[in-house]
């Protein structure tokens, strides 16, 4: 999860998830066409959003294709928004309990 | 150039053996795929198909390539939707390759179709019932909302 959250830590690295997610299944040259970065960097960037599973690749005849893979960030939200839910719910709770014991009393 | 593709990669902490198992074996499927099954003698050629709890046919075709545990290239036409099943047939391959104590499960599902209602409708499927796979493979429960095929479909 660590590789995830430095990978996603870059803006030059989210620009390119942004690119694919406009249009999923570029080629480095497609990608490198709309983006203001030198070859060499994006395939730097490209590498380090592949290791953490943010980018799929695959081959189809002699092109390289890049797909966003939202996985990674799914895995996150399930790992910690239902977390965040379940402690607003109990602090819910606790309120109402500590208000309602109030009036009681 | 396909024109209509969708591609999910996850790891799961399991064997290649067993999660070919888990892509295969009725009672695996119908506890992560939304009770469905499939009705295939898994070799090169043959006829496969993927049945709905109530006898419908959800969707059909053939064993392209097979080489287990590691690739499984399925000819796949939807059966029950008229919009999908204009599309002809889609094309998917399941990649499973050892890494470390995981899987490394690619999908590809694609058609030859751009703006394919096929591949656009697994789009949406896919990532739920992988993510399903994947809980029950690595804590033995699958996901409540695809244990059962959705009522009204």
């Amino acid at each position: 999860m660590d590789r995830v959250f430095k990978a996603l830590a870059d803006p030059s690295r989210r620009q390119l998830l942004d690119r694919l997610h406009a249009d999923n299944g570029q080629t480095l040259g497609e990608l490198c066409g709309h983006l203001k970065m030198t070859r060499q960097a994006v395939t730097k960037h490209l590498k380090l959003l592949e290791a953490a599973n943010l980018v799929a690749t695959i081959w189809r005849g002699r092109e390289k294709l890049h797909f966003l893979n939202p996985v990674p960030i799914l895995e996150i939200a399930d790992r910690w928004i239902g977390k965040y839910e379940r402690g607003r719910l109990r602090a819910l709770d606790e309120l109402k309990t500590h208000l309602e014991g109030e009036i009681d009393g | 150039m396909a024109s209509s593709r969708f591609v999910y990669v996850t790891y799961i902490r399991t064997t290649p053996e067993k999660l070919w198992q888990a892509l295969i074996d009725p009672e695996f499927t119908r506890r992560y795929w939304v009770g469905t099954w499939q009705e295939c003698e898994w070799k090169p050629g043959a006829s496969w198909r993927i049945m709905i709890p109530d006898g419908r046919v959800a969707d059909s075709g053939e064993v392209i390539e097979i080489d287990p545990p590691r690739r499984l290239v399925l000819s796949w036409r939807n059966e029950f939707k008229p919009e999908m099943r204009e599309d002809g047939y889609s094309r998917l391959t399941y990649e499973l390759e050892q890494q470390g104590d995981s899987v490394k499960l690619t999908v590809i599902h694609e058609s030859d179709k751009p703006g394919s209602k096929l591949i656009e409708g697994v789009s949406n499927g896919w990532p739920l019932i992988l993510a399903s796979l994947k809980s029950l493979l690595e804590t033995g429960e699958s996901l409540e909302a695809t244990r059962h095929w959705p009522q009204g479909i």
